[in-house]
């Protein structure tokens, strides 16, 4: 009886790791994606759009799980702690960046818990304020904040949100203190400049493009480096009073550490089929943004790109002397 | 008549036999999640999510909004027959609906809040048809000082609201503030009361509290009185409302539903202020006030209406300004943008067909729930007469997957076991649940308020009294206050006169 159980098990596992070979191809059960913000907002649109084309590639269902929480650290924080194994993935934002300095008792190492898979898209922000603000232009809108620095409001969606980081860089930049009111998340802050109640903010083209375009808002200039091409008439904050300033909402796609390289391969030609995958590309136009070139949706420019971003808003959010916990 | 036209155009997307499918789906599903404790709309149309790729724009929103508002309707089965409030706005229906359950009028209870909700649900979609762009003007208005004051008005009204002692009352609005205000500080990003759990860092969620608290709460009290349960079963009185309730409901119906409109287009609490507001008014210009908390059906139909007039118009932020009123409507613009369309002011002029068609199918999916769900009173009185040991487990289990669903955090099963175990104990203490849940949502909401308004102002606090609605709201406060403290002043009286 004992021989037979004894040889049954051998078989039993013979079986077993045939199977196993055979199943070695990645992946053989579905995908989950963890997005670290609740379902319906900017991010998770993005995972959605981006996860669909994926499971076209991988022939696998991607699954999104909304893990909301803590400025996005409790989402990442669980697939930090995932199995190696691919079958959980992080798509997260600029907060991956700033989270270690915004957050002092982080669970887990915003770099050396990942492995990086590729970067997504760098979504454009707007610097927009209330239909009835007088300035005219960028210029006009530098100096008239300057000249009346203690009456002018700004709005933010949250200590650490990226219309919180576009407005310290702001401020710095052109080294004026403003009265800063935060708001839970974008929709209520954009109901309060549509009323007038605050006088200007700054925020992604997803949620200020459709305001824009129904003139709603006024819009002033685009954060990033290149023109947006939704949004033609608007210059670059660069070029329009504040050389050097840049910045873009971009998104990356991580995987927990340990996770073997040729799964980590397989993912990363996943994600570049999706970003040229053709509705990914026109829901991206839609939201005022573009798939990154291929070359930068690979795991050694997320790797750079995190590290940049890192270094780049440490001595910033330190000097501003902000925590979020 | 340009109206005409448009709702002609609106109904012909409805009514064709694609989108009437999606609209009878969507309210079917909403009322079966809305009857699952705990399962409610979020959690339901994240996941539907992915189905919608691959649906027309216009059957995906119908279908997605007919979760919506089905969910409400559903969401008043459960409190009223196992008092499991899913939503905010179900608290109050709760309080008498339950009652009226244990009378044996569930059925009762359940065609009132059915024949209010569609009555509620009707006038909202004329409301929306033809003032949504001003109306969502008039909302815009309003600033955080306005905010701060109306949620002044709305705790004061929590404490009218009480049954017992006043004493109690307030003490349980102070411990729902102190509740709500666990989490991060939106001003300063501090965690307050979190005892270092990234759990808390985001608040509790108001589901988990209420369904702990009232339902939970009333299981482990229901197990130790055994007897009063068989008094339920025994005796079931007609489920239809008679001549005479139709009668007393008519006008609570009309009154829930003005506030409920009105209240629902303001962004963030005004479904939840609606239903509360709705209640105490008929609390104090009833005929039957003494039967309040013990099973008025004004008690239920008031509310009720309230609560669907609000969910529908709710609609209006998100339909004409792309601005979302509360977690659902920041999912379906979600599902706006998977199918190419750009939610914001110009969703009407460049996609009318999709906003028409969203309204008309309002009406036809409200329709749909009362066809659906007068018939199946029956069924569901006979559900409460399911035995104990097998209804009490199912509840429980279904409570916990659908706290579970609505952040995948098991932390929240903890929680809503703590709730429970609370709620227990104020009945025991005879400390009503309702104000402290009041005092839970709009404690943090009126700080909020409060801490912008003074940061708008540079600290000046006398724009709540400057700015002429935020003044307004506040004499009306004051108005309740007196309400309130005059019949407590003159029982003292008496009591000294007696001695």
């Amino acid at each position: 009886m004992a021989l037979k159980l004894k040889q049954f098990l051998i078989a039993f596992a013979a079986a077993v790791s045939v199977t196993a070979s055979h199943a070695n191809e990645f992946p053989n059960k579905p995908v989950t994606i963890v997005v670290p913000f609740a379902a319906g907002g900017p991010t998770d649109t993005v995972a959605r759009l981006v996860a669909q084309a994926m499971s076209a590639n991988l022939k696998q269902t991607v699954l999104i799980e909304n893990v909301g929480g803590a400025g996005g650290t409790v989402g990442a924080g669980r697939v930090a702690r995932a199995p190696g194994d691919g079958y959980t993935l992080l798509l997260h934002h600029i907060g991956q960046s700033t989270a270690p300095s915004l957050y002092r008792k982080l669970t887990y190492d915003a770099v050396g818990d990942f492995e990086p898979i590729g970067l997504i898209t760098d979504v454009p922000m707007t610097i927009v304020a209330r239909k009835d603000f007088p300035a005219k232009n960028m210029q006009e809108l530098i100096s008239y904040v300057k000249t009346n620095k203690d009456k002018v409001t700004y709005a933010n969606a949250g200590i650490g949100s990226a219309s919180h980081l576009c407005g310290m860089l702001f401020m710095t930049s052109i080294q004026t203190d403003l009265t800063t009111v935060p708001y839970k998340g974008t929709g209520p802050a954009m109901n309060d400049l549509l009323g007038g109640q605050v006088d200007f903010m700054c925020d992604q083209t997803t949620n200020t493009t459709s305001q824009i375009k129904g003139g709603k808002i006024k819009a002033y200039a685009v954060t990033t480096k290149t023109k947006v091409p939704s949004l033609p008439d608007l210059p670059t904050l660069d070029s329009a009073g504040v050389p050097g300033f840049e910045v873009g909402v971009w998104h990356g796609l991580y995987a927990p550490k340990g996770t073997p390289t040729p799964v980590v391969d397989r993912l990363t030609k996943a994600l570049q089929a999706a970003l040229q995958d053709a509705t990914v590309k026109q829901r991206f136009a839609d939201l005022g943004t573009e798939p990154v070139t291929l070359n930068r949706a690979t795991p050694e420019a997320l790797r750079a790109h995190l590290r940049r971003e890192i270094d780049k808003w440490a001595p910033i959010i330190k000097k501003a002397g902000i925590y979020a916990d | 008549m340009e109206l005409i036209s448009n709702l002609g155009m609106g109904f012909d997307t409805a009514l064709t036999l694609t989108n009437l499918l999606y609209c009878l789906i969507g309210v079917f599903l909403g009322t079966a999640i809305g009857v699952l404790p705990g399962l409610g709309p979020t959690a339901t149309i994240a996941m539907l999510l992915p189905v919608t790729f691959g649906l027309p724009p216009v059957s995906a929103l119908i279908m997605l909004s007919g979760i919506y508002y089905g969910s409400q309707y559903g969401g008043s089965t459960t409190a009223i027959l196992v008092n499991l409030p899913g939503e905010a706005a179900s608290v109050v229906t709760s309080l008498d609906g339950y009652q009226m359950a244990r009378n044996g009028q569930a059925g009762k209870a359940l065609a009132a809040a059915a024949i209010g909700s569609f009555f509620a649900g009707t006038v909202a979609t004329v409301l929306i048809a033809l003032f949504a762009p001003p109306l969502a003007d008039i909302a815009l208005k309003f600033g955080p000082s306005e905010y701060f004051s109306l949620m002044v008005l709305g705790l004061v009204v929590a404490v009218v609201l009480a049954q017992g002692s006043l004493l109690h009352a307030i003490g349980m609005v102070i411990l729902g503030l102190l509740f709500g205000l666990i989490g991060t500080d939106v001003n300063s990003g501090m965690a307050r009361f979190t005892f270092d759990l990234p759990e808390l860092a985001d608040g509790i969620s108001f589901v988990v509290i209420a369904m702990g608290m009232f339902g939970l709460g009333e299981i482990i009290s229901n197990i130790e009185h055994e007897s009063t349960r068989s008094v339920m079963v025994k005796k079931i009185e007609g489920l239809m409302p008679t001549r005479n309730d139709l009668k007393r409901i008519a006008a609570p119906i009309l009154r829930g539903t003005a506030l409920g409109s009105a209240l629902g287009i303001l962004p963030g609490s005004g479904n939840i202020l609606g239903a509360f507001a709705a209640y105490s008014i008929e609390k104090k210009i009833s005929k039957n006030k003494d039967q309040f908390g013990k099973g008025a059906i004004e008690g239920v139909a008031a509310p009720e209406s309230a609560n669907n007039a609000g969910a529908q118009t709710s609609f209006i932020p998100m339909l004409t300004l792309g601005i979302p009123s509360n977690p659902v409507m920041a999912l379906m613009i979600g599902a706006m943008i998977l199918q190419g369309i750009q939610p914001g002011p110009s969703v009407i002029t460049e996609q009318p067909a999709l906003f028409w068609g969203i309204i008309a199918s309002m009406w036809i999916g409200n329709f749909f729930l009362i066809v659906l769900n007068l018939p199946m009173i029956g069924l569901w009185v006979r559900m409460i007469m399911v035995p104990y040991p097998l209804l009490f487990p199912a509840i429980l289990s279904f409570c916990c997957i659908g706290v579970f669903s609505l952040n995948n955090a098991t932390f929240d099963i903890y929680l809503i076991a703590i709730s429970g175990v609370l709620g227990y104990i104020f009945g025991k203490l005879k400390c009503e649940p309702a104000p402290l849940l009041l005092g839970f949502i709009l404690g943090p909401l009126m700080e909020e308020y409060l801490r912008r308004a003074l940061v708008l102002s540079r600290g000046d606090a006398t724009v709540f009294l400057t700015r002429p609605i935020s003044a307004t709201m506040l004499a009306l406060s004051l108005v309740a206050i007196v309400i309130v403290l005059a019949p407590a002043v003159r029982k003292q009286r008496d009591i000294a006169l007696q001695e």
